[in-house]
C-alpha cells in the first residue's frame, strides 16, 4: 500500500515527436491534409473533413455517411474518407469525441438530400456528441440514422452486444455503410447493410505495453515488463485477463477461442479478417498471428475471402494487436469487395 | 466591486468569472493527478478534457461583453466547454451549465438562494444529460449530494454564496469517497464490472475539486487514488 509518492512523478514520461502537445490534433490535420489534397478537404470547422462534392465524395441523391470519434486511433477514423467510403469525418481531441459543432458541419457536407448516416464506436461521450448533433442536423432538415458499432468481444458477453465497445471492426463496419451508400441505395438500405456489418463483425485484441496521451507523456496504465492482457480497450480499459506473455500460437488462440465460441461459422462460411496494430506491433508479429489465425478458420471450417495486416486503428505507440473476424453473406461480399479510394485505404478495381 | 465570494457577500458576473478562473487553475493543478486517477479504471484523459475545457471557459469569458450578467457567463461557459473538449465532460458540463444559466436568468446577482438553484440547476443538467442514477459510480455522485447540500445552506438565515458552494464542495468530496466502493454502472468503466471497486471515480473528484475552487475556500487538494483504497461505507 505504502508507495512512494513520487513513484509517478519519478516515472519516465514517454517520448514522443510533437511540438505544442495542445496542438497536436491541429497540426495532425494540417499535416494530413497537405499529404491528401485529393481525398480531403477542410469544411467550415477545424475539426470537419470530407471528400470533395463530386463523383468521390458526397453528391445528389446519395445518401452520406459520417464518422467519427477520438485522435488517436489513426488511420481510424480521418483515412476512411474518401469515394466508397466515409463522405466526411468529425475530429475530436486525443481518446475524446468530437463536439457536436463539426459533426453538424459533416452532416450538412455529407448530405445529398436522401439523408446522413451516423457511425462511431460506442463510447458514452460519442453517443450524446453525436446525438446532439443529430437533433440539430434535423433542426437543419437534414434526416439523420446512427449506427453504433460494438465489436469488441471483450467489452461485455454476448446477449449484452449493445453494451460493447466499438474498436477495429469498425474497419468492416464502415466499408460495408460506405459501399451500400456508393451504390446509391436508399438510407434504409444504408442503415439495414451497416446494422449487419456490424452484428457479423467480431474483435478480440491483446495488449503488451500501453500508450500515453501527447499532454501527460505518463503511460496511461501499468503493466509488467513480462505481462500481457487480454481484451484490452483501445484507450487502455482494463480487459478481461491479465498473465504472463504467451507465444503468437497462444495469445491468438486465446483471441479466436472468445471469437469463435461466439460466431460458429457453418462450413464453407466466408468471412474476412484483419489482423491490426495497437501501434508499436510490427508486420512481422503481425503476420506470425495471422498465420495462426488462418489455421483456425480453416479447422473450423470458415473460408477466407479477404485479410487485412498492419495498423488500421491503433492506440497511439500502445504494443499489442487485435484479430477482426467479418462473417459475410452474398450482399456484405459485395460490399466488401466494391471499390474504394480513401487517403489511407484503397482497395478493389475501379 | 467583489473579490469573488471571500468577502461573503452577493456575486455579481464578475465575481462568477473570478470563481471560473480559480476552476480553471484547480484542475491546471490537479490534471495529471485527475488523468491517473482515470487511468486506473477508465482511459486515464479526464484531466486533459477538464482542463482544456475550463481553459477555454475562460478565455471566452475575457471576451468583452461575454459576461454581461450572470446567465450570459454560464452560457458563454458552456458554449465554449463543450466546443473545446467534446469527451463525455462537453455534454454533461454543458447542459449543467446551461440549466445553471437557465434558472438565474433575470438576476444581475447570485444570492445564497441563487448559489443554491445553480447547484441544483448544474446537478440536474448533469442527470439530464447523462442519465446516470446515484450510486452508478459517475460524477452524478458528487452533484446529486453537492446539490441537496447547497440547497439546504441555502435555507439557513444568513448563509453566504461562499457557505452554499462550500457545502455543495464538502458534499461533493464525501459523495467523491463513495465512488470508491461503488461499483460503476454507466460510462466506460462499467465495463469493469466488480474490477471497478475500489477506486474512485474521476469524474466525483473533478466535481468535488470545481466546486471547492469556485467556493474559493482554501487550498484545493485532489486525493490520492493511492493511498485511497476505502471510503466511507455506502449510506
Amino acid at each position: 500500500m505504502a508507495e512512494d509518492p513520487d513513484a509517478s512523478a519519478a516515472r519516465a514520461r514517454t517520448k514522443k515527436l510533437v511540438n505544442d502537445a495542445d496542438e497536436v490534433v491541429e497540426e495532425m490535420i494540417e499535416g494530413v491534409l497537405a499529404a491528401h489534397p485529393a481525398h480531403l478537404v477542410r469544411l467550415d470547422h477545424p475539426r470537419a473533413l470530407g471528400a470533395p462534392r463530386g463523383e468521390r465524395g458526397p453528391r445528389e441523391g446519395k445518401v452520406g455517411l459520417v464518422i467519427g470519434g477520438g485522435s488517436g486511433h489513426e488511420p481510424t477514423f480521418l483515412g476512411y474518407v474518401g469515394r466508397g467510403l466515409a463522405d466526411a469525418v468529425a475530429v475530436g481531441n486525443v481518446f475524446a469525441s468530437p463536439p457536436p459543432d463539426p459533426i453538424v458541419e459533416c452532416a450538412r457536407h455529407a448530405s445529398g438530400g436522401e439523408g446522413v448516416l451516423f457511425m462511431y464506436g460506442n463510447y458514452a461521450g460519442d453517443v450524446m456528441n453525436f446525438d446532439m448533433a443529430a437533433e440539430m442536423a434535423a433542426m437543419d432538415g437534414i434526416e439523420v440514422r446512427t449506427v453504433i458499432t460494438t465489436d469488441d468481444v471483450a467489452s461485455a458477453p454476448a446477449d449484452r452486444k449493445d453494451e460493447r465497445r466499438g474498436v477495429a471492426g469498425n474497419f468492416f463496419s464502415f466499408k460495408a455503410a460506405g459501399a451500400a451508400c456508393d451504390a446509391m441505395l436508399g438510407l434504409d438500405e444504408c442503415e439495414r447493410i451497416a446494422r449487419k456489418a456490424n452484428e457479423r463483425t467480431l474483435t478480440m485484441g491483446v495488449a503488451l505495453s500501453p500508450c500515453s496521451l501527447p499532454q501527460t507523456r505518463v503511460p496511461n496504465f501499468e503493466i509488467g515488463p513480462d505481462e500481457m492482457e487480454i481484451g484490452l480497450g483501445i484507450h487502455g480499459e482494463p480487459g478481461v485477463r491479465r498473465g504472463p506473455l504467451e507465444s503468437a500460437d497462444a495469445v491468438v488462440d486465446a483471441l479466436m477461442d472468445a471469437i469463435l465460441d461466439e460466431m460458429t461459422p457453418e462450413r464453407g462460411e466466408r468471412v474476412a479478417v484483419l489482423v491490426n496494430s495497437l501501434g508499436a506491433t510490427p508486420p512481422m508479429e503481425l503476420y506470425v498471428m495471422n498465420r495462426r489465425v488462418h489455421r483456425r478458420l480453416a479447422d473450423a471450417g470458415a473460408r477466407v475471402h479477404a485479410t487485412w495486416v498492419g495498423p488500421y486503428c491503433t492506440s497511439m505507440e500502445m504494443a499489442g494487436a487485435s484479430v477482426t473476424i467479418h462473417r459475410l453473406d452474398a450482399e456484405l461480399v459485395e460490399m466488401l469487395d466494391r471499390s474504394c479510394d480513401c487517403a489511407m485505404f484503397r482497395s478493389g478495381q475501379r | 466591486m467583489s473579490d469573488g465570494g471571500a468577502d461573503g457577500g452577493d456575486w455579481d458576473a464578475a465575481a462568477l468569472v473570478a470563481g471560473l478562473g480559480r476552476v480553471d487553475e484547480a484542475m491546471r493543478a490537479h490534471r495529471d493527478g485527475l488523468c491517473e486517477l482515470d487511468g486506473v479504471i477508465g482511459d486515464a484523459d479526464h484531466g486533459v478534457t477538464m482542463t482544456t475545457g475550463f481553459k477555454a471557459v475562460r478565455a471566452a469569458l475575457d471576451e468583452p461583453g461575454a459576461a454581461a450578467d450572470p446567465t450570459a457567463a454560464l452560457n458563454a461557459a458552456a458554449r465554449a466547454f463543450l466546443n473545446a473538449v467534446g469527451a463525455s465532460a462537453g455534454p454533461l458540463y454543458a447542459t449543467a451549465l446551461m440549466r445553471a444559466a437557465a434558472a438565474l436568468k433575470g438576476r444581475e446577482s447570485i444570492d445564497a438562494e441563487g448559489a443554491g438553484a445553480l447547484v441544483a440547476a448544474m446537478a440536474d443538467g448533469v442527470a439530464a444529460r447523462g442519465k446516470a442514477e446515484v450510486g452508478d459510480k459517475t460524477m452524478l455522485d458528487a452533484w446529486r449530494p453537492a446539490a441537496e447540500a447547497a440547497v439546504e445552506a441555502a435555507a439557513v438565515a444568513g448563509a453566504t454564496v461562499a457557505d452554499v458552494i462550500g457545502a455543495a464542495a464538502e458534499a461533493a468530496e464525501t459523495g467523491s469517497r463513495r465512488t470508491v466502493d461503488m461499483q460503476a454502472r454507466k460510462g466506460r468503466s462499467a465495463k469493469l464490472g466488480e474490477r471497478s471497486i475500489g477506486h474512485m471515480d474521476a469524474g466525483a473528484a473533478s466535481a468535488a475539486l470545481l466546486l471547492r475552487a469556485l467556493a474559493g475556500r482554501g487550498a484545493v487538494e485532489l486525493p490520492s487514488p493511492r493511498t485511497i483504497t476505502h471510503g466511507p461505507p455506502p449510506r
